[in-house]
């Protein structure tokens, strides 16, 4: 791969570099609060239920597709050759909810409901985008 | 507690609405301003508060939009601010002035709104959300509305030809709105089946309009607005709700679902202080940044139950001229301009006070004005009457 890449990247800031750090890995991390015990995305310094102090846990990578939308219109120059493109809520086991681009379906074949799983786009060397596709059989 | 009919709108001023090439946004509010205080008959030293809320074209500048606007007019004020909730600003701006009067603060409050994003070129409000959405490619307001329609189709089999039914309904009463858009260019249901797709199930005429201009609302106590050139337009019933989540992701799903608005409890708020019920109301004048958005508050503010709003809103002789329950007069944002929460509150000031011309729907005796911003994360609902009580 000799092009770069030229699509938005994350700029993490001191909630999030554990969740970027971890999608380098190709690992999906979420927060869980150690009081309340409630899943949590995105991440934050302090649980939203009740302020209590959140953990990084593994999370399962599975879920299901709440809802989605597929792009005609072109916001951003950077993103012409990939519409018509879903992006989706995706409803994760833990019960949060995380905003993701779906690859390796037609967007006329994705469903509310569609089995997920998260998947890894290393976008530079130094930046690991996540992504959902449909669970392989 | 302020009670029913305690306030008024007294005056309203709204300047062109279009590609206006040229003009600055801090002129059109000015303009919008000039034109309200002549509509009602004060002078400029009698307005004494003064609320914004700045358009996209006025958020450079740290956003000190009322202070431009205040210099430019060379206003005195005993209060001044910049509000921002979106869509639900022109409704809480209303809520504020009346709570600023009632404090001793200001006699009479303009409101105002102006913007110029055809000045600013595409993607004016296409704001990338931060650190999750970008690199999703998940940009401005009509992915999450498509996403908390398609969710609504999954769930009650909403279709095409219903959201279809709300946008040529809008289209239809434009035709008799002077000022609207989209006046000269009826639009029929095929026609609405063969815009492009923006974010799909969204077409392109599922989505409000952009537009260059201003709007300016006045007001004041009861007893002064009784007093002056046009008749008042008395407010009944205010309402509020905030359920934030600009991030659709982070609605919590077993108190918010992602396809509802916040209008139900802002909605039940402003129907107790005015004691009437859905079954009063003679007209809507809903924020409609997009078909679906009508359709949610359709069955948010409880004129059918949830999940019946796609059936209810094409159900023929209900939303458009002549209808039974009429819906967004003028045209709306879809077909008229987009004001933010100005253009309902706008057509719900000339329909009260029968000044709607070919679209004046008989009789208005209770007028239900919305607001909804922040996606669907802040509601502001104001019920109008030209009675005081």
């Amino acid at each position: 791969m000799t092009t770069e890449y030229q699509k938005p990247l994350p700029k993490p800031d001191q909630d999030t570099v554990p969740f970027w750090e971890a999608c380098k890995r190709h690992e999906l991390i979420i927060q869980q609060c150690k009081s309340c015990r409630s899943y949590i995305f995105y991440p934050r310094m302090f649980c939203p239920v009740c302020l209590g102090e959140p953990e990084w846990v593994k999370a399962k990578g599975t879920g299901e597709i709440y809802t989605y939308s597929v792009y005609y219109q072109i916001y951003h120059p950077v993103f012409a050759d990939d519409v018509p493109y879903v992006v989706a809520l995706v409803l994760l086991d833990e019960g949060v909810m995380i905003t993701s681009r779906i690859v390796g379906v037609k967007p006329d074949d994705v469903y509310p409901g569609m089995r997920v799983e998260v998947d890894f786009l290393d976008a530079t060397p130094e930046v690991t985008l996540y992504q959902f596709k449909p669970v392989s059989k | 507690m302020i009670a029913k009919g305690q306030y008024a709108i007294c005056g309203i001023g709204v300047t062109a609405q279009g590609r206006l090439a040229g003009r600055g946004v801090i002129g059109l509010a000015a303009e919008a301003f000039k034109l309200a205080i002549e509509d009602c008959g004060l002078q400029k030293k009698d307005v004494d508060g003064l609320l914004l809320q700045p358009g996209v074209g006025m958020m450079s500048g740290m956003g000190m939009g009322w202070w431009k606007v205040a210099e430019y007019l060379q206003l005195e004020v005993g209060i001044g601010s910049d509000m921002q909730l979106g869509g639900a600003t022109a409704g809480a701006m209303v809520h504020n002035a009346m709570g600023a009067i009632e404090a001793g603060l200001a006699n009479y409050v303009a409101i105002i709104y102006a913007d110029n994003p055809f000045q600013m070129g595409p993607g004016a409000f296409a704001l990338e959300l931060g650190q999750w959405d970008g690199p999703a490619g998940n940009f401005g307001a009509s992915a999450p509305y498509s996403m908390a329609a398609r969710r609504h189709m999954h769930l009650y089999g909403t279709t095409h030809d219903q959201l279809g039914a709300i946008a040529v309904a809008q289209r239809a009463f434009a035709q008799m709105n002077p000022g609207a858009m989209m006046r000269g260019r009826q639009m029929t249901l095929e026609d609405y089946h063969n815009t492009r797709w923006v974010t799909w199930p969204f077409h392109l005429v599922d989505c409000c309009l952009i537009s260059d201009g201003a709007g300016c609302i006045i007001v004041t106590s009861a007893e002064r607005a009784a007093a002056m050139k046009k008749p008042p337009v008395y407010i009944w019933g205010i309402g509020q709700a905030h359920h934030c989540y600009l991030d659709l992701g982070q609605a919590r799903l077993d108190v918010t679902p992602v396809y509802a608005t916040r209008a139900r409890d802002s909605g039940d708020k402003a129907f107790r202080m005015a004691g009437v019920d859905v079954n009063d109301v003679d007209v809507c004048e809903f924020y409609d940044c997009y078909t679906f958005t009508v359709l949610n508050q359709v069955e948010d503010y409880g004129f059918c139950k949830k999940g019946e709003g796609g059936p209810y809103c094409a159900e023929p002789g209900r939303l458009g001229p002549g209808g039974s329950l009429p819906i967004n007069t003028g045209g709306g944002e879809l077909s008229a301009w987009y004001h933010q929460g100005m253009t309902p509150l706008e057509e719900g000031v000339w329909q009260v006070r029968g000044e709607a011309g070919e679209r004046q729907v008989k009789d208005v005796n209770i007028c239900l004005v919305s607001g909804n911003g922040g996606i669907m994360s802040s509601h502001a609902t104001t019920i109008l009457s030209p009675h005081p009580s």
